[in-house]
């Protein structure tokens, strides 16, 4: 199965750009893991959560904690909008 | 004729002058690099917003529930135009040509006989605007403080802006600033920001027409009202950002090509004093021989 595109942009940079296999969104209304071919869904994030990016199956998640942000996924993978992020 | 001591100084001092236009443009292009960077590193943020907020928007039928954000009051007799300029002069026309364009849309809206007032962030704009459309500035937003524009100071802007739109009656919200095209060409531009421009909204819609998304396919989580409540204050923010740095940009771009025509303008003005006090020198040189010479003939 094909990468999943995934894209963290804040205001100031965009911090990721890359293919990854599966990303948990911590959305506002419950997590979702995310892998390529989802459907079209966008979600607000929970404020100060901890996105969960995992590079290949079976892979230790690298957590990401991003504020103040949402998430959507559309043909082109997903791309997570948030005011900041840090590692 | 100037005598050539006058003349002396007036080099002196053109050369003094020139040594500061030459450090400001060598400090405006550092930073002009710097704040280039950011500019165009928040571009893909403030993009992507604006390509969700519009094809939310045209999601939305605005209805008496909806947003005053995004429908607005339903009137559009007060309008709120938020003037970003430079902090700092001699860059050229850079804030007279924002505060030109301000004051040209601010006439057009009078002329309709809506009410128009100025929110100021940068320093320059005040003097002029507050001369020509005197009780007219709300408020003002001290900048000089800060290196480059920050995302904080951007959402204190947006939230103080939101707040007054509320409270304040206003209708309808602008954005001038000026845009970086590149370090010669700064554009001043005018953004409707609240609310959202009726254009952008099928733009997108047009957009995603065209990439074949069915707009239905899309969940939203929650729905799209709540999304959208959450999102357009923060869309402001963005916008405002954009604006701050695209204007940073602009300003140190317009300061460093004004800066390097004032030191090769006053490399020529040298050049022509100097021609001319060597020419008076050689003069009066000229004239004590002719004394002397005449002078020892006459023994």
């Amino acid at each position: 199965m094909a990468d999943l595109h995934f894209e963290l942009v804040t205001p100031e940079k965009q911090v990721l750009s890359e293919d990854v296999y599966m990303v948990v969104v911590p959305g506002s209304e419950g997590e979702m893991g995310i892998m390529a071919g989802h459907a079209p869904v966008m979600t607000t994030i929970k404020d100060n959560a901890e996105l969960a990016v995992y590079r290949s199956a079976g892979a230790t998640p690298e957590k990401i904690r991003v504020s103040g942000g949402f998430a959507e996924v559309g043909d082109n993978g997903l791309t997570v909008l948030a005011e900041s992020a840090g590692e | 004729m100037a005598s050539l001591k006058a003349l002396k100084l007036r080099i002196g001092s053109v050369k003094s002058t020139q040594k500061i236009t030459k450090a400001l443009n060598m400090v405006a292009a550092a930073k002009l690099r710097r704040a280039t960077q950011l500019a165009l590193a928040a571009r893909p943020y403030s993009t992507r917003m604006a390509e969700v907020v519009g094809s939310l928007a045209s999601r939305v039928t605005p209805g008496p529930q909806s947003p005053a954000l995004l429908a607005g009051t339903g009137k559009d007799d007060t309008h709120l135009i938020i003037v970003v300029t430079g902090d700092r002069g001699l860059a050229g026309a850079f804030n007279t040509n924002i505060v030109r364009n301000v004051r040209r849309k601010a006439d057009e809206l009078r002329a309709q006989g809506k009410t128009v007032l100025f929110y100021i962030v940068g320093r320059k704009g005040k003097p002029v605007l507050q001369r020509l459309f005197p009780k007219s500035i709300i408020a003002e937003f001290d900048t000089s403080q800060s290196r480059n524009p920050t995302y904080e100071e951007a959402r204190a802007i947006a939230k103080d802006i939101t707040d007054r739109f509320a409270a304040d009656g206003v209708d309808v919200v602008h954005l001038a600033y000026a845009m970086f095209r590149s370090t010669l060409v700064q554009e001043p531009v005018i953004d409707q920001i609240i609310p959202i421009a009726p254009s952008s909204a099928p733009e997108a819609a047009n957009d995603s027409a065209k990439a074949g998304v069915a707009p239905a396919a899309v969940e939203y989580e929650p729905d799209e009202e709540e999304i959208l409540t959450d999102l357009l204050p923060r869309n402001i923010a963005v916008q405002i950002y954009r604006a701050l740095l695209e204007n940073n940009a602009g300003f140190y771009g317009s300061q460093m090509t004004a800066m390097d025509n004032a030191t090769r303008n006053a490399g020529d003005m040298i050049n022509r004093l100097s021609i001319q006090y060597n020419r008076q020198r050689q003069a009066a040189i000229t004239t004590e021989l002719v004394e002397i010479i005449s002078g020892a003939e006459a023994l």
